[in-house]
């Protein structure tokens, strides 16, 4: 396998000419944070597009792996139906609530997964010495390791969601407002950066703790497990946690609860249900600063 | 003369197969960074289903025939065997995958080693690691943060660890049939994933079991994944005594049995076709 993602490489020389001739390529001139970020989203597209294709090459084991990654976000949801078929309510809330709150997480997850879902390999890379492969190619670090793998697969777990969202809204009375039908779209959106903020951390962190990829779905694949039930089910402190030191809860507990009317365990004043764009914005921010620590701190294997 | 050959033949094979085992073990030992992210891994999704339990018990308090405690106590073992009968996969069977798909079993079936005794050894060694490096920790942490269910007695205990040995062999025959599927499949992945789906659901990793309503729960029960997280809870919980106890012990084992003689049949006609692709 490490060996398709060294010849994966040679055909990715295609994001190297694709970069340009200019001297802007991360080194020569001072390069604007604009150009950067176009060079990487470039190189992002060029390389997941190459794996979009090799997975194409085996048709039959992709769509079992798709099947497979829409199954077990579908069996996810199955465990809570299976509460739901011994109680009425959990922690409070209805089966349309729990699955609204469901809907949100998984989708927003499932954006974030899909893009940078490959973050986890990062360690592995660390400790065999590829990741020097990817630093001597003219595009940013964070695009190529993210588009690494690029698994089109993980559409499965979008559609899922948002499956169980749509369920939701139609079994779910809610007292729609402006505010609340523009406040949808823009959670799903500013999750996703959170979510994806948290994987980009979780790279960084791996820089340190080489083996540690597990840490890191602790937080991606547990904190979307969390979000998934409604916050009355936890500790305050684990609620306090995850609101002012980890901000998940932005991702759709707040805005989620403002859009059903429900209150929110931790008092807090209504507004914040509109906060998810700038957490997301800071969150971002702040992974961004620790990936460039992270690959500062990078030493070689020196092999 | 004849009988001294067998007896050594058994020693040697004993000598083998305990060095695999102890490899096996040492090999997960290596990793100690791993190890406890894996910990903290299985900590916070215990601290979760912890609460979710909760809430649902606080609904239906003796759902399912447990208290609230037990049910708590369901999570933290669920947590504790969840790479020790790795439900997950991550075992052997990617390393073996690997050599179907490269073609390296061709060198494996000329050892003289068995090769489906080999890999069980080794996953034996690396089972016995994770109870120990993985298994205790989420327990402890699972006691010291919330009221537990957990036996007083010795004997529970050690009924408790055969149950988890049985679950562990019952475990690996289904993923050596797994990783036999790559012989057909030469691409493993999506056979693997739907194998671990179905452990995750059916071994009651996601909901106890017994909390399935009707037919589903019925199948449930019945099915080979129960004998790795369910067989061995209910054990500690002190829900499997006397009789009960014994045919529990004889559900894991004819699973471990069957899946394991499957395994052998499978074998078989899959080197046939390396013999026929080699050839």
């Amino acid at each position: 396998m490490r060996e398709k993602t060294g010849s994966g490489g040679g055909t990715g020389s295609g994001s190297g000419t694709g970069s340009g001739p200019g001297p802007d390529n991360g080194f020569g001139s001072a390069p604007t944070y604009a150009s950067r970020l176009v060079d990487g989203l470039r190189a992002y597209r060029l390389i997941a597009w190459m794996w979009i294709r090799s997975t194409m090459a085996y048709r039959a084991s992709f769509a079992m792996t798709l099947f497979g990654n829409f199954a077990g976000t579908v069996l996810d949801f199955v465990a809570i139906l299976l509460m739901f078929s011994r109680v009425d309510q959990l922690g409070g809330y209805s089966l349309g609530e729990v699955a609204f709150l469901y809907g949100l997480s998984t989708a927003a997850f499932g954006v974030a997964d899909l893009t940078l879902g490959s973050m986890d390999r990062l360690g592995q890379r660390v400790r065999d010495g590829t990741l020097d492969t990817l630093l001597v190619r003219p595009a940013p670090v964070l695009a190529q390791v993210a588009a690494d793998r690029f698994a089109l697969r993980r559409l499965g777990r979008i559609t899922q969601g948002l499956l169980v969202l749509g369920y939701a809204l139609a079994v779910v009375d809610i007292d729609w407002t402006p505010a609340k039908v523009l406040l949808m779209p823009v959670m799903v959106v500013s999750g996703a950066a959170i979510f994806s903020s948290v994987f980009v951390a979780g790279g960084a962190f791996q820089f340190v703790a080489q083996d540690a990829s597990q840490v890191q779905n602790s937080f991606t694949y547990g904190g979307t497990t969390l979000l998934q039930y409604p916050p009355t089910v936890f500790a305050k402190d684990l609620v306090r946690g995850v609101t002012f030191v980890l901000p998940l809860a932005f991702v759709n507990w707040l805005p989620a609860l403002y859009v059903l009317g429900l209150p929110y365990p931790l008092d807090l004043p209504q507004w914040t249900a509109f906060l998810p764009p700038l957490v997301a914005l800071a969150c971002c921010g702040l992974s961004g600063l620790a990936w460039r620590a992270g690959l500062r701190s990078y030493r070689s294997t020196g092999s | 003369m004849a009988q001294n050959g067998w007896r050594g033949f058994v020693v040697r094979a004993w000598r083998l197969y305990w060095a695999v085992a102890a490899g096996g073990f040492r090999r997960y030992a290596t990793y100690r960074v791993a190890t406890a992210a894996g910990v903290f891994t299985n900590t916070v999704f215990g601290l979760i289903l912890a609460y979710t339990y909760i809430a649902l018990w606080d609904e239906r308090p003796g759902l399912g025939g447990y208290d609230q405690a037990q049910a708590v106590t369901y999570v933290w073992v669920g947590q504790g065997l969840l790479a020790v009968v790795a439900v997950m996969g991550g075992g052997f069977e990617d390393e073996l995958i690997e050599r179907i798909r490269t073609g390296d079993i061709a060198i494996d079936l000329y050892r003289p080693a068995d090769l489906q005794a080999w890999w069980l050894a080794a996953d034996a060694g690396r089972a016995a690691f994770q109870l120990l490096g993985r298994g205790v920790v989420p327990m402890v942490f699972g006691g010291l943060v919330f009221q537990l269910a957990l036996p007083a007695d010795a004997g529970t205990w050690l009924a408790f660890l055969v149950a988890v040995a049985l679950g562990v062999l019952v475990s690996y025959a289904i993923r050596y049939l797994v990783a036999l599927a790559a012989f057909w499949f030469m691409d493993g992945a999506g056979v693997q994933q739907l194998a671990v789906l179905a452990g995750l659901f059916f071994s009651g990793m996601t909901l106890p079991l017994n909390v399935f309503p009707g037919a589903l729960g019925e199948l449930a029960r019945v099915l080979p994944w129960s004998a790795l997280i369910q067989a061995p809870a209910d054990v500690l919980l002190g829900e499997r005594t006397g009789l009960a106890l014994l045919r529990t012990y004889a559900f894991q084992a004819a699973w471990a049995v069957g899946l394991l003689a499957l395994g052998r049949l499978v074998q078989s006609a899959a080197t046939r076709r390396v013999v026929v692709q080699g050839g």
